[in-house]
Order: C-alpha cells, then structure tokens, then sequence
C-alpha cells in the first residue's frame, strides 16, 4: 500500500505549521522523516493519522483521495501512529490498552476480556514482540510500554506505522532492539515512517530520508551516501559548527560536594541512590543517563526543590543539606530546570515578571514589602538586549515567544546575576538549533569565567560536546565516571545502559 | 562599545507597552455587559414563562431600576447590599488569582459574623473606637482561621480545597445552629436560635441619618474601600501579591523559583476567610445587629459570581459587587412594589455567571458584536484564575 | 554489596510509610479512651440496652438483643486499646485502614449501647431508615461516579437533585408518581446535557458550571415556587410511592423491612449501582468511558469520540441525579420546598470520594451517612447529651478526613477536572 501527501497545508491561527507539502510512504520501507523541533513533523503526521485536518492538501491512499475525519478513519485505512509520548492508559492492563476501540465483545456490550489475551497473545507470538497481556501498563518498564504500543497498532491491522520520536525514552540497546523491531516489519511488507531529529539513527535505520524545515519538504537524502554535515545543513539550512570550541578545563576549588545522597519519588521508591559528586569551579560535569533514571530527583535535591532521605550537600563549603531553595539561590546556585514550560516560565506573565522571577525579594528590585517595578524592567530590557531573547518588547507574555527564546530568557534570568553554581537540566530540549549553539556558547563562557557547571541531559551529543568530566546515571546510581575529552559515545552508551566494563569485556 | 546600540534597543523597548488588542477588550468589557444583559432578558422570559403579565414585568423591571438607583433611600440600599458582597468577593478574586477555588466564604462568613457578634454582646462598658475594631477584627480573625483549615489541609496534605470548603461550609452551618441555641449566646427568653442583640457601641455607624432616618448605609462601606485599595495594592505592588500571582498562575514555577507554596496558599485563604468574616461582621454590626441561623443568607454564594465578574481584579471585583448589591436591592423593592418573588434574581445571577465563564457562549449569540477571528491564544480557554496576569504590574 | 545497601533503602522507605500506621495506632488509642470514659463511664448504673429486632407480630419473631451497657463499653474499649497499641507497637501497614473503620463501627456499637441503656430501641427500624436515607446520597454519590470517570467534576448534582425533586413533585402532581419520575429523570439529564455543554463545548470551569448551575436551579425553583406554587397548590401535591413488599423475602427476619419492604427508590437506588458496575467495568462502552477519564489523548488517537462520550456519560449522570432527586418529593412527602435537598449533592459527592470512584463503594459510603443521619434523628427520642448538630458533621468531617489523605488516599481519574482541548 502506498500513500502520498500531496500540497498538505496545516495553519494553527497565524502559524503555518505545514506549507504545500509533498510525501510519499512505500510499502516494504522505511521512510526518515528528518527536522529539527518546531519543524512541523509532528503535526504533519498527526494529520496523515486523522487527529488534524490539513486546511489544504490531500491524501491518497493507492490513488485513491482519503478523507479523514477523525483517528479512526486513519485507523480503517490502515494508518497507525506511535506517539512521543505513548498513548497508554496507565491503569489499564496491557491487553485492554491493546484492544482499546476495537474491542470482542459479548452479548449486552460485554467486554470480551479473554478474547482479548488470547488476540494480544497472538500478534506477541507472531512477530516476536513479547509481553504479559495482564500487566499493568504503569508497572512494567518504557521499553515494553513502547512494544504495547507496536502490538496496539498491529492490531488494528496498520499497513503503515508512523513513529514520532520513539528513541527519545530508550537506552542505546533498547534503540538497537528497537530498530531490528522496524526492520522486521518492514521486511513483513509494512510502510514505516520514522520521524527524528536525530541524524545517526535516520541515516542507519531509514531506507530513503526526507527533511523537512519551516513546515516545508527542502530535500531528500540517500541514507547510504549523505553524511551527517549534508543532513544537518538542509535540515538547520545553513552550516551547523558539531563542536563547541572551548578552552582546556582549568578546575579550581570544590563548589558542590555531594555525599551519599539518597532520595524518594513521588511514588516514595528510592530514585536516587547513594550518589556522590563534586563539582569544581570552572568546570563542565556532565551527567548522562536515559530519562527517568533519577535525574529529576537529582537535581531537584541539589536545589533544594526534593526533601532527602538521606545525605549531605554541602555548597561552597557551607552544610546546605536542609537549606531551601531560595537559601541556596542566594547563595549563588542557579538552575536551569528541565522543563521551561512547566517549572521554568510563567506563560501568561509577561518577559519582566518572568526575569525576575526568583530574584523579584532582591534589594536591586524591591524595598521593603513592595517591588519597584521601574528597575524590574530596567534589568530586563538589559538582559533581553544582553542574551539575544527576540522580542519586541518586555511587556510581551512568555508565552508567546518561540521554545528557543523562552530558553534563553531562563537562561538570562539565570547567568544575569553572579554566580557561583550552574545547574543546568535539559538546558537545550526541545530547542532549535540556532538557539542550541547559543546556550551552549554562554554556558562555556560561564565556565570560563570561574562558574562550576553541572549539565543534566539525555542528549549524549550535548554530553559529550561540553563536559569535562561525565558521570553517566543508571537507576538512580552513578554508575560511571568518563573524561570529557577522551569518553565515547559506545563506552557512555553501554553505562547508560547498565552494562559495567567489566560485563562488557 | 556595544552598550551603545544596546542603550538604544533598551530605551525603545522600554518605551513599548503591551499593547491592548481588541481581544482583551472584549473579554474584559463586552462580555461582562453583554452577559448582564442577557441575563436580564432571559430574567423577563422567565417571568413571561411562569404567567406575570406584560404589564407587571414592565413594571418590575422599572422597580428593579428604581429600587436600586432612583432615590437616595435606594441607592443606601444598593451600596448596603454591595459593601458584604464586595468583601466577600475580593476574598474569593484574590484566591482565583492564586489559583485557589474558595468555594467556602460562605461558611468563612458565618463563622467570622459569629465572632463578630459575641465581641459586639459581650465587651461592656467600651468605647465605640476600640469596641467596633475589636469586632471586625474578631471577624476578620475568625474567617481567616476558618479558612486557614482548608489551606492547611491544602498545603500540609494536598486536599483539595474546592472539596474541603464545601464540607467546612455545611459544618459551619451546623456550628451556627448549635451556638445559637448554647447558653451564652442565645438571647434569653428565647427558644429559637437567636444570639444576643450587638452592643451600640460595636455597630457600625449609620451613615446618612441626617438625611433621613430609616437610611441604612452604614460605615462599612469605608471598610470595603479601604479593602478595594488594599488587595490591589498587594496584588500588583508587593512582593507577596507577586507570588500569589505566580502561584496562581503556575504553582511549579512558583515552587521553582524558590516561593513556599505551603505557606503561599495558607496566607491566601487566609487573607480571602478575613475578607469573608469582615463581610459577615459587615453584616451582623451594620445591618441586622444580631446573629440568627443562615444570616449569611447566600452571599458567600454570590461572591463567586461578583469575582467572576469581575474578572478577578479588585476594581472589577467592586463595580461587580455594586451591580449585584444593586440588584439585590432593585429585587426586594420588585417584590414588594410588583410582587415578583426576588429569587428571580438568584436566577439572573447564576445565568450571568454562566456568561461570563462561557465567553465563547456570547460570543456564538452575538457573533457581530465581536471580531470574527480570535487571535490564537494558548491561555485564553482556562476559566477564572487565567486573567491577564501583568496588566498591572506598571 | 549492592544488595546490603538497596535493604538500607528499603527499611528507610519502610519507616516514612510506618509514620501513617502509627496515626491510625494513635488514633485508636483516642478512641478506647474515648469510649471507656464517655460511654463505659457514662452508662454505669444505668443498666441493660435492648435493641428491638423484630416486631411481636412479625412471621418470624426474633428475641431482643440486650446488652449490659457499661460492661459492653468497656469491652470494646479494650479491645480498640488492643489493636491501637498494637498497631502503634509493631506496625502492619496493610490492616490500619481495615481496622481504623472496624473500629469505628466498634465504637459506633458501644455509642448505641450508651444510649440506649435502661431503654429500648428498634435496630431493624433504624437500618430500614438508614436505606431509606441513603438513597438521594447514593444516587448523588452514583451520578458524581458516572461523570469524573470521564473526567468531569460535578459540583452541580445538589442542583440536578433539587431540579429532580421539583419536578417530580409538580408533574407528579398533575401526572401521577410515574409521570413524576420520568419527567423528574428527563430534567435530571438535561442539566447533565448543560453541564457537559458549558464543560465541553464551552469549555467552562468545571467547577464555575457546577456551581452556576446549583444556584440557578436554586434560583428558579424557589422562584416558581414562591411565584406559582403558593398560587396554585395542586401543582405541588404529588402522590408518594409506598413500599413494595417482595413476597416471601419481606417476611425474613430484620433483612425483610430492611432490604425487601421498601419503595421503588430504594430499589431502584440499588439496581443502578449493579448497572452502573457492570456498564463501568464489565462493558466495551464503560472501559471506552474509562479511558476517556484516564487519558483522553490515548482514546482520541484510538477514534474515541471524548467530547461524545463526555455529553452522554455526564447526561446519564444528570438522568440518576433526577432519579435521586424525586426521592425528596415522591418518596417521602409529596411536596416541594425551597432548597429542600439541603446539601444532600455534596454528601454524594462525599461519598463518590470515599467509595473511590466506584459505584458499590459510593453506595457503602451512602450507607454509612444515611447511617449516620437516621443516628441523628434517634438521637432525639433517645435524649442523649451530645447535640445532634454535632453528629450531622460527622460525614463532612469524616470526608475532609479521608480527602487530607490521613487514613490512606483515594485516586480519582488521571484526567479528572482537566478540559480536552482538541486542536
């Protein structure tokens, strides 16, 4: 079965998400859906699997014009999607999740629960995707959640597979397992799309690449002969610079120094486990590790966001273990939090509320009870001008800035003041990459002028192009410690995954 | 070098407000108008409905004007009526602000009237000047701790207080029946729930009876301004109304950015049950002079609407609490001048909260009298906490 | 080594989640205490309490229950004292909820046996009216069940019963009792249909539209009330459903008047929550609900019309509170007065909450208040010395117990509250 997207337009309001765009999807191979975050991937693919109708354009399916209006139309044409973020219902067992919309049922609409089993039991065993149709979904690890999601659309028959992002939650083994996944079905004459932003998976999964920038198809590639730089030009559309130039490390005195810190989720299961760390001044430590192995917890400890279980942090040689957040800010810790949207901006406050947001009690903004507003907006202005945050003015709401000017407002809210201390935690997510090289550039300069910087992130390229030291996170644990300048991404990769060098030799 | 250029961009920029699109000024304006008055012609439909005749809804509409504005005895009554809904509804704005739902100032309101009245009764041989602020202090203090419990719970547990201000408001009912009737209390010689009668010398003073005597206006209405200033003051001016604000708006963020979102949330219901126990102190020292059972007679109910109203800000908050208190008064003098029962308020309130909640309702109805495209707007479809957080702040 | 050290965890893990069985070991304590001073103390000397089961002249006569008062007081006291110190001593986290509630109902006994030492009292009367009592909280507490499944907060089910109960006894009036329950059941679902109107389409807090619509139905029931009503009385003279013998099984023994002579609200009370059981979690369409109330997004992309299935579950829900609102007027007196449900919404909402979202659990709950209210009304005949102002906050206070999460928290739907934005 074969499916072209012909002069598909898509506008959200004044935003044109996708511009006049043209795809085909084959049967037998595996389409890379290539473009950086904000690209409009997402969305277009959203329309091919019913959830948004293209306000221009149209689909068709063997030649034949398709008209979707809603995800179970796509579903009936053979048109299934695995989400970014997985569409499981987390109290549900595994095969009610699978047969979900589409259920056996018995007579006065009864639920035919064992039918059920018996179908998810069936498609497990035909291609090899093992799981227990009776467990819970939020109980059993991302790797299976993710193989539900395959069975979820298998089962309702799917010629064509849309995945958006489907590495971003797994370790670099689950990856491989995933990939030879795809290539099985693939080679079981299904049409897949893979969607990324991740050059070295597309170039070694895709059998035909396209890119996609600004809402609009710029080009294709051949997987077998385009290198990364070809890749990352059209996609960026311009030259992209991989490294990030910076000076020989040159340590100074210990900053932070963590010991044998323990600390709970909110499931109250021990995320972090019996960590140590130490950060120096002028220095870059990376922490890599896949999502969900602590970090979080982590770094919330760190600033004084997490209640210990157990433990001691100690800050610029002061005992901070029990000191709150806004202690540890005044003392020169900053924090970049991992999620700008949720933790880091107020979304209906405008830019200079926003910039003052942890530091609106300091003399500089405030006298006695009230805020002097006056020299709140002074700042801003200066910090706007200073960080290259595009806006036209500082009155403007956060929430209409792009994802990239949000971040670099949190990051000149953050590196505006003297510090000490950076905590930085996803500090490029879901960023585009102008943007991307800008934080990466001000967070070295940081370091270089003395700053002691910890980098939390899942991005192995972001862990390895500016760490001086890297210790990498498996189930709440520092299980490793790599230089920054000698670490590859296969010895990292293999300790993000838990495998030990000594397992690995 | 480059600070010159930079200079530059900072003083235009500085020179830029926000400006107001046609969107705010609709949401904020015309839909509140509109709502009204829908609500009013749905309130004569409902009159047609239920056989009053053309002529006596003429005439209860023409009473519900002058029962509230035609005279100076009416318009005493209006701002009577406004003063308890005003304070109340403040209380409740300033929780939407902070992203708390108070639905209990109803109860806040019985409790803080409560105490009221027993330091009105009981201190003798005071001076106006010391025994009338003990009295609304007691208020004050009676409501914020009332509310204090469903802030507590809220912070120290996670109960939510939409739940928690319901119960705590059908306990206060019961709480008021039961000190109504205990000994110290009750007037004696009497065998329904009746509290003593409130001393002169903690009554709020009436202020126009120089006019003429059966005018009630009476000093609380200075209490409400002063109130007015007050919360707008902190919300827009000071380091605590900031992080209300932030709270309210994005409670990780709050936390994020260092505010204790524990004590953030108790000073809230705080602050709205001292609101909410002036306005039932309001009422027991300067209307009614003593507590009986359901002296709060919905008000706290009514509150809610006032801050829907008024969009969660203190100036709107009080013109909201004028127009109810008007037609709470224009309502008693439609009952008694065309015998139309005054619940047919009640209905006109609750239908102009469902129009100002549901904008894009009126807009449907009345699709010329707004911009045709909307422009895209992530935050505009949350209801009330979501107001135009910084319009303020200059 | 690395085992040694996860065990350290664990036990630190092990001693957080101690700290709430110790409050439940505590709190026992209190009870015992309670107990044996107010009720083992207070009953001493005042001799035997005799709880009436069964009439003289029914089929199957049963002897009274007679209980030496003081003496029974004390037994329970010590045996609350045992599992409280217990519990406080050496932990058993999985039983504290179960016990906490066994002890209650323990102390509850020894409260009756108090009261009604040196007289006599009919227990089968008081559950027959604990059913009876529990009907309009049930079926709030049922149709507050049938709408946060799928995610909709329903403050408003005070109103829907209060339009139930004023329809019922106006149609009734002019129809008859079933023309009253059909109407009542009709008006019920259409503030459902409104509710799910101004959520949904309208995307209306969920909460604001709650509570527009409790004081708009306040609002123009009272107005038509006062308007009309007064005017014309016939409007408001409905019939009332008497009890419904089941033959055979209303001669049992004490289950009989309680379970089988009752009127068809208390049946149809009972016969909705199966329903609603198996429709939730026995049927395609209940688990569809479900999801929809769990992860809207996840049974969007599986073609799961939310916005849909919002509307009909909310609807059905405003149909049940219809239902439980005729109980006011056709099930006990006839007649419509303002405000008459008198929070009874917000006590079903309570017990939505305690029965964790489930219909059997929110009919326990409903037993429990309607417990607890016909408490009150003995109270009365029995002169005892607590006021019954402070009985009728028990369930409120019971409820603001069970939400601060204090005796083990309940889980409402993953999406409960939050509008779906499609788009």
């Amino acid at each position: 079965m074969d499916i072209e997207l012909r002069g598909i337009t898509k506008r959200f309001g004044e935003v044109v998400a996708n511009s006049n765009v043209n795809l085909t999807i084959r049967a037998g191979e595996i389409l890379g859906l290539l473009g950086e975050n904000g690209a409009g991937k997402t969305t277009l693919m959203n329309i091919l699997s019913g959830l948004y109708r293209a306000d221009e354009g149209e689909i068709l399916i063997d030649g034949t014009p398709a008209r979707f209006d809603g995800a179970g139309d796509a579903i009936r044409a053979g048109i299934g999607m695995v989400h970014q973020h997985f569409m499981l219902v987390p109290v549900f067992t595994v095969a009610e999740n699978v047969v979900l919309g589409v259920e056996p049922t018995g007579r006065f609409d009864r639920l035919d629960i064992e039918k059920a089993r018996e179908q998810v039991r069936q498609i497990s065993a035909e291609y090899g995707l093992e799981v227990d149709p009776d467990a819970i979904i939020e109980e059993i690890p991302v790797g299976i959640q993710q193989r539900v999601e395959i069975i979820k659309v298998l089962f309702r028959s799917a010629y064509v597979l849309i995945f958006d992002e489907p590495t971003a939650v797994l370790t670099p083994q689950e990856v491989t397992e995933f990939f030879a996944i795809v290539r099985s079905l693939r080679d079981a004459g299904k049409a897949l799309v893979f969607i990324t932003h991740k050059l070295h998976e597309v170039r070694e999964v895709a059998d035909r690449i396209s890119v996609l920038r600004a809402g609009q198809i710029v080009g294709e590639g051949d997987p077998k002969t385009a290198t990364d730089a070809d890749l990352a030009e059209m996609m960026v559309g311009r030259q992209v610079r991989f490294e990030v130039e910076k000076e020989p490390v040159q340590p100074g005195d210990v900053l932070l120094d963590v010991s044998d810190l323990n600390v709970l989720d909110e499931r109250e299961e021990m995320a972090v486990n019996d960590v140590a760390l130490q950060v120096r001044a002028g220095e870059i430590v990376g922490i890599a590790g896949v999502q969900g192995n602590g970090q979080t917890e982590l770094v919330e400890a760190l600033t004084g966001l997490r209640p210990l279980l157990r433990g001691r942090v100690s800050f610029l040689g002061e005992d901070v273990t029990q000191a709150s957040a806004r202690r540890r800010h005044q003392l020169g810790m900053a924090h970049i939090p991992e999620d700008r949207q949720r933790s880091g901006i107020i979304g209906e406050f405008n830019i200079a509320e926003n910039m003052v947001l942890n530091s609106y009690y300091d003399e500089r903004f405030s006298s006695g009870p009230t805020l002097r507003w006056l020299d709140v907006y002074q700042q801003t202005a200066a910090n706007v001008a200073a960080f290259d945050v595009r806006t036209s003015s500082i009155f403007d709401h956060a929430d209409h800035l792009s994802g990239g000017n949000q971040q670099k407002l949190v990051v000149a809210r953050e590196l505006s003041r003297d510090i000490k201390l950076l905590v930085a935690s996803q500090p490029t997510r879901g960023v585009d990459v102008g943007s991307i090289e800008y934080i990466h550039k001000r967070i070295v300069e940081a370091r270089d002028s003395g700053v002691g910087v910890l980098i939390i992130s899942t991005e192995l390229d972001e862990i390895l192009s500016l760490s001086d030291r890297i210790l990498v996170m498996f189930r709440g644990r520092i299980v490793a410690e790599f230089d920054g300048d000698k670490a590859t991404v296969n010895e990292v990769g293999l300790a993000m995954a838990g495998v030990t060098a000594e397992q690995a030799a | 070098m480059s600070d010159d250029p930079k200079r530059e961009t900072l003083s235009r920029e500085l020179l830029k407000r926000a400006v107001v699109t046609r969107f705010t000024v609709e949401e904020v304006v015309i839909v509140p108008i509109f709502a009204v008055i829908v609500a009013l012609i749905l309130g004569g439909i409902t009159m047609l409905a239920t056989g009053v005749s053309l002529g006596t809804i003429q005439a209860a509409f023409g009473s519900l004007f002058t029962g509230s504005l035609g005279s100076i005895s009416a318009l005493s009554e209006t701002l009577t009526a406004a003063a308890p809904l005003t304070l109340a509804g403040l209380g409740i704005a300033l929780g939407f602000r902070a992203g708390l739902f108070n639905i209990g100032a109803e109860g806040q309101l019985l409790i803080g009237g409560m105490a009221a009245v027993v330091v009105g009764f009981s201190l003798t041989g005071l001076p106006l000047i010391i025994h009338l602020p003990l009295a609304l202090l007691a208020g004050a203090l009676f409501g914020a701790l009332w509310a204090s419990i469903a802030g507590w719970l809220r912070a120290a547990t996670g109960a939510h207080e939409v739940i928690t201000t319901i119960m705590l408001n059908l306990i206060s009912f019961r709480l008021v029946d039961y000190l109504l009737r205990s000994p110290w209390i009750q007037r004696p010689g009497r065998a329904d729930p009746i509290s003593q009668s409130v001393l002169e010398s903690a009554e709020l003073p009436r202020l126009l009876l120089w006019i003429d005597t059966n005018l009630r206006l009476h000093a609380g209405i200075f209490v409400m301004l002063a109130a007015v200033a007050l919360i707008y003051w902190l919300l827009f001016r000071t380091k605590l109304g900031f992080e209300f604000r932030s709270a309210g708006a994005n409670p990780d963020a709050a936390r994020y950015a260092g505010m204790r979102s524990g004590f953030l949330i108790v000073a809230v219901m705080a602050i709205a049950g001292a609101l909410a126990g002036l306005a039932g102190a309001n009422q027991v020292l300067g209307v009614l002079g003593r507590a009986s059972p359901n002296f709060s007679a919905g008000i706290g109910f009514d509150a809610i609407a006032v801050a829907l109203l008024g969009r969660g800000h203190p100036i709107g908050v009080l013109l909201a609490g004028l127009l109810f208190g008007a037609l709470e008064a224009g309502g008693r003098q439609m009952q008694v001048s065309a015998g139309v029962s005054i619940d047919l308020i009640s209905i006109i309130q609750a239908l102009i909260i469902v129009f100002i909640a549901a904008p894009m309702l009126v807009r449907t109805m009345f699709p010329w009298a707004f911009q045709k495209e909307r422009p895209a707007d992530k935050g505009a479809s949350r209801a009330p906490p979501s107001q135009p957080a910084s319009e303020e702040s200059g | 080594m690395a085992v040694s050290e996860a065990a350290i965890g664990a036990k630190d893990i092990e001693i957080s989640r101690q700290r709430q069985t110790r409050i439940v070991g505590g709190l026992l304590l209190v009870l015992a205490v309670f107990v044996a001073s107010v009720f083992g103390f207070g009953s001493a000397g005042e001799g035997d309490a005799a709880f009436r089961l069964t009439r003289p002249n029914d089929p199957f006569a049963l002897p009274n229950i007679v209980v030496p008062a003081a003496t029974y007081s004390y037994v329970i006291a010590a045996v609350l004292a045992f599992f409280g110190i217990r519990l406080f001593m050496r932990g058993g986290a999985r039983w504290s909820s179960l016990l906490l509630g066994l002890g209650f109902l323990l102390a509850v006994t020894a409260f009756l046996a108090w009261a009604t030492a040196g007289k006599s009292f009919s227990l089968t009367g008081m559950l027959q009216a604990t059913f009876v009592r529990a009907v309009p909280i049930a079926l709030g507490g049922l149709a507050g069940v049938l709408s946060e499944r799928v995610a909709v907060i329903n403050i408003g089910i005070e109103g829907m019963l209060l339009a139930g109960a004023f329809t019922g006894a106006v149609v009734g009036s002019l129809l008859g009792g079933v023309g009253g329950i059909v109407a009542a059941i009709c008006v019920g679902g259409l503030f459902g249909f409104i509710l799910a109107a101004l959520v949904v389409t309208y995307r209306v807090d969920q909460i604001v539209a709650g509570v527009a619509i409790n004081l708009f139905v306040l609002g123009v029931t009272s107005y038509v009330s006062s308007q009309v009503l007064t005017e014309f009385r016939f409007l408001n003279n409905a019939p009332v459903f008497r009890a419904i013998y089941i033959p055979f099984l209303s001669d049992l023994p004490v289950i009989g008047p309680v379970l089988f002579r009752q009127n068809i609200f208390v049946y149809g009370a009972l016969i909705l929550v199966a329903i609603s059981t198996y429709y939730l979690f026995h049927t395609k369409s209940g688990l569809r609900a479900r999801s929809v109330g769990e992860h809207p997004e996840a049974a969007d992309t599986l073609g799961i019309d939310v916005y849909w299935t919002r509307y009909v579950n909310v609807t059905m829900a405003g149909m049940v509170a219809g239902f439980g609102g005729a109980w006011f007027t056709l099930g006990t007196v006839g007649r419509f007065d303002e405000g008459m449900t008198g929070g009874r919404g917000f006590i079903g909402l309570a017990a939505m909450i305690f029965g964790r979202w489930h219909p059997v659990g929110a009919l326990m709950a409903a037993l429990v208040f309607g417990f607890a209210d016909s408490l009150q009304q003995k109270l009365a005949i029995l002169q005892t010395p607590i006021p019954s102002e402070f009985l009728a906050m028990a369930p409120y206070v019971a409820t603001i117990v069970l939400v601060a999460g204090l005796i083990g928290r309940a889980r409402p739907p993953a999406a409960d509250g939050k509008p779906y934005i499609k788009d």
